[in-house]
């Protein structure tokens, strides 16, 4: 018995004293905030576990779309859309060329910069994504569901696509303004007579609701200024599309000097449901233009080109209260609209402060007709009877803002490398915090939409550093992680982003993650070459043309050993993946390919091209480890001399 | 016996869940598997647990040199058990629509039990009997041929109760909906044998006393 007691006894010592330990433990975490609160613990999303939202940043001369998770700031993804991309195929398959089609040939580059989500309502729908190209002008649109670039079209009368890619509240439009006015049309003539002569377009493409097909509506002509971004109207507002100008002088030389002489450059409210209505009723000129647009069809795995011979160009003259001029300080660059559509932003990037124009404000005083001259016919608002206020910043170079949906906004300052949080309405600075370095645009998930999810927001930098260990004198861009929950934004992660990041999109996790595709159906494959089973694989020659139905399955290519291949022959590789299981891609690779090799998804269709230039037996392989067979996964083509009679004969397996 | 004989009627009947549910379902995870792969068992063929399953276990199998999984028409089960299950149904409606028109007694409600639970147990015998062919049965050309410990060909039978872990996958074999379905009948018909044994009875009690005082 006494034994008995003092184990009792022993246990309860035992226990108390882990109960104590736990309490310790307990209050640890409780008292010490700040420890439970680091940056580590908010970003951190433990292995397998999901981020809470998707963010789309720009790749800038990447050409390209990465994906990334917030708050882990982990990419996912690089989305091809106007590059090359040879991971994939996109671009060198023959189904993707045609994506890079345009007036002026194959362009396999551009610069993309500012991606924007679909809205329903001025909330994120999450159907597709835009961006635009701004160099050699395009606007692409990117499903969410296949994650991969469905369509492209061209823009006639632009130059340096940069006001772009924004959409209006109800995917109505995407629209598209120039940087570089240019001569519309096309014209041999000397620079120096830029002023007047040059052009501005403003360019308003369609989005058809059911399947997002793009057509270019009409290009409003507007004076030679740059237009250098802009956003929609929205709530009250909509129905409005705002853009920043710069260079009103219309300099054409020593630009950094002759185009920052003006005290005030515009930002030009557009009426485009009154532009619409006045094309809709048969206005504007139809004029010949040359542009591409392009389509790629999820069940043919195929894009088409198209060449498209004519846009509507409107004067704005012709429309007269569509177009207004609101003076704003110090060439602005950045032009944000708030989530309720009341307040326009300037960014004035030579300037420590920030114009907020009224929207309010702004149709009284058209209604009152309180003009201050005009611009080429273009009337001009008088500055005071448009301004809702100024933010005394303090910083120096504001570029871009966005709003958290509680009233706040956040504006990211260049030079003196800041991102800013002051109040809207009082214009009270409420916090500042450095970024690292020169911070370009910053994005809150649903920043541009009448709905924020304000929790986080990424700065996007120009310059990196010492931020990262050195990897010679190029170096990835760094963006910072900011948690704005809080009164105070909280510094929370630094990560590297992929090319030149200027906008992104972010939208929360489930708006996308239960709608991404898995796999194509390869009883939906339509792709005129595809095989839907083995026994179709054939192999066929037409002239010097040899197309190869291939199809490929864990873990061999059907057929595999292919003969009577000459020098000179054209050989099309047709590869049809025959999985249908979800992340199991087959790749292909052919020695001395010019084009790259395939990617090629579950029930999906690529083809490459290989011009056989020399005699022998030459091997191809599957690029993607796709089983513990992988490295089996192999065949050869025998290639013989040109003229020779060797019959086309294809075998598996005997 | 009325109670007794309508619960008779409605027992078989609940057997046909087994047109509409699986009876047997076989779920494979793996690391690479985290939304496992499956197969329903129906009797009258092997379905997808999602799209595309059998396709890829079938896949997956060839490795180890298994078989694909039979169409319907490759198993003369799948065309005999829907009949057999539906004799019996017919067969168990009409004991029970006798036994309340009392032309039979609750006696012929336990035989019907008796012959199901035969017949279940055969078909639990054919079924297993299936899995040791498709399980050892392989191909001599096998991509991979693995041995156990001992040196005797690594067998791929699933389990026919239960979880096995068969090289990366953990297979859980387990009755599904048609199969509860079958269960809650056949317990039904010896529910109604139950309350036919204990009514009967009670109704020759009541009987006796019916002829002591006349």
């Amino acid at each position: 018995m006494k034994k008995y007691r003092f184990y009792v006894l022993m246990l309860l010592g035992i226990s108390a004293l882990l109960s104590s330990c736990g309490n310790q433990g307990d209050g640890k975490s409780s008292s010490n905030g700040a420890l439970s609160s680091t940056g580590a613990e908010k970003s951190y999303v433990a292995p397998g576990e999901h981020d809470e939202f998707y963010a789309f940043i720009s790749g800038g001369y990447s050409g390209n779309i990465t994906v990334y998770g917030l708050p882990s700031g982990r990419m996912f993804k690089e989305i091809p859309v106007f590059s090359q991309f040879p991971t994939s195929g996109y671009g060198y398959s023959e189904e993707t060329k045609p994506m890079l089609n345009t007036s002026f040939g194959f362009v396999p580059w551009d610069d993309s910069h500012h991606p924007d989500i679909s809205q329903t309502n001025g909330e994120l729908d999450g159907r597709w994504i835009f961006i635009n190209g701004n160099n050699t002008p395009r606007i692409a649109r990117v499903s969410l569901s296949t994650f991969e670039t469905e369509e492209i079209i061209e823009l006639p009368n632009s130059a340096g696509n940069h006001s772009s890619s924004f959409i209006t509240e109800n995917t109505e439009y995407v629209v598209a303004g120039t940087r570089f006015s240019v001569p519309i049309p096309q014209r041999d003539m000397p620079i120096n007579e830029y002023k007047g002569n040059f052009k501005g377009a403003l360019s308003f493409i369609s989005i058809a609701a059911d399947n997002g097909r793009l057509n270019l509506e009409f290009q409003l002509i507007m004076p030679g200024f740059n237009y250098d971004l802009s956003h929609p109207g929205r709530g009250k507002s909509h129905g409005w599309f705002f853009f920043t100008t710069y260079n009103t002088e219309e300099a054409n030389t020593l630009m950094e000097v002759n185009s920052s002489q003006n005290d005030k450059d515009f930002i030009a409210a557009v009426n485009w449901k009154m532009v619409e209505e006045y094309v809709k009723n048969g206005g504007g000129t139809k004029v010949p233009a040359e542009y591409a647009h392009n389509v790629y069809d999820e069940h043919t795995h195929t894009a088409t080109s198209t060449m498209k011979k004519e846009v509507i160009t409107v004067n704005p003259l012709d429309v007269p209260g569509a177009v207004y001029f609101l003076p704003t300080p110090k060439s602005p660059h950045g032009c944000d609209v708030d989530p309720s559509g009341q307040y326009i932003i300037g960014n004035g990037k030579l300037s420590a402060d920030l114009t907020i124009h009224s929207f309010d404000k702004m149709i009284a005083a058209i209604e009152g007709k309180k003009f201050d001259g005009d611009a080429y016919g273009i009337p001009i608002l008088k500055f005071e009877d448009v301004l809702a206020g100024v933010v005394k910043s303090g910083g120096l170079g504001p570029l871009h803002t966005e709003f958290d949906g509680k009233g706040n906004a956040y504006t990211t300052f260049f030079i003196s490398s800041e991102v800013v949080k002051w109040e809207l309405g009082t214009w009270e600075v409420l916090d500042r915090q450095p970024t690292f370095y020169s911070v370009g645009h910053l994005m809150i998930p649903g920043g541009n939409s009448a709905k924020p999810f304000g929790k986080y927001v990424v700065a996007l930098n120009k310059i990196t550093k010492d931020r990262y260990l050195p990897t010679g004198p190029e170096l990835e861009h760094s963006a910072q992680l900011y948690d704005i929950s809080g009164n105070k934004m909280e510094l929370i992660l630094d990560f590297p982003t992929h090319g030149e990041p200027h906008y992104a999109a972010g939208c929360p996790a489930d708006l996308l993650a239960p709608n991404s595709k898995k796999i194509y159906r390869l009883d939906e494959n339509k792709h005129p070459y595809a095989v839907l089973t083995p026994d179709q694989a054939k192999v066929t020659r037409e002239g010097n043309e040899v197309h190869v139905y291939m199809s490929t399955s864990r873990s061999h290519f059907t057929p595999d050993n292919i003969e009577g291949v000459k020098v000179g022959d054209k050989v099309y590789f047709h590869i049809t993946n025959h999985e249908q299981d979800f992340d199991f891609p087959h790749g292909f690779a052919m020695i001395g390919q010019n084009t790259s090799e395939l990617l090629v998804m579950p029930g999906q269709t690529k083809t490459s091209l290989w011009e056989p230039k020399k005699v022998g037996v030459w091997p191809f392989y599957c690029t993607d480890f796709c089983s513990a067979l992988h490295q089996e996964m192999q065949g050869y083509v025998r290639v013989s001399p040109a003229g020779s009679n060797v019959p086309l004969t294809y075998t598996l397996g005997d | 016996m009325k109670k007794a004989s309508i619960i008779m009627i409605i027992g078989p009947l609940l057997l046909l869940g087994l047109f509409s549910f699986p009876l047997w379902n076989i779920i494979l995870g793996a690391p690479q598997y985290p939304e496992p792969l499956g197969m329903n068992i129906h009797i009258d063929g092997i379905r997808d647990m999602n799209e595309f399953d059998l396709q890829n276990i079938d896949g997956l199998n060839h490795y180890i040199g298994m078989r694909s999984l039979p169409k319907p028409e490759d198993m003369w089960e799948f065309s005999t058990f829907p009949i057999v299950i539906l004799g019996m149904v017919a067969v168990g409606v009409l004991v029970g629509l006798l036994g309340f028109l009392g032309k039979v007694s609750h006696k012929w409600f336990i035989g019907w039990f008796i012959v199901m639970s035969i017949l279940g147990i055969l078909g639990m015998y054919d079924f297993n009997a299936w899995m040791v062919d498709y399980g050892t049965n392989l191909d001599p050309n096998a991509i991979m041929k693995l041995e156990n410990p001992d040196g005797t060909p690594m067998s791929y039978k699933p389990p026919l109760f239960g979880h096995a872990k068969m090289l990366n996958f953990d297979v859980t074999s387990l009755p599904a909906k048609g199969a509860w379905f079958m269960f809650t009948g056949m317990m039904l018909t010896v529910v109604a044998f139950f309350l036919g044994w204990k009514n009967r009875k009670s109704v020759q009690v009541k009987e006796t006393t019916k002829f002591a005082t006349s």
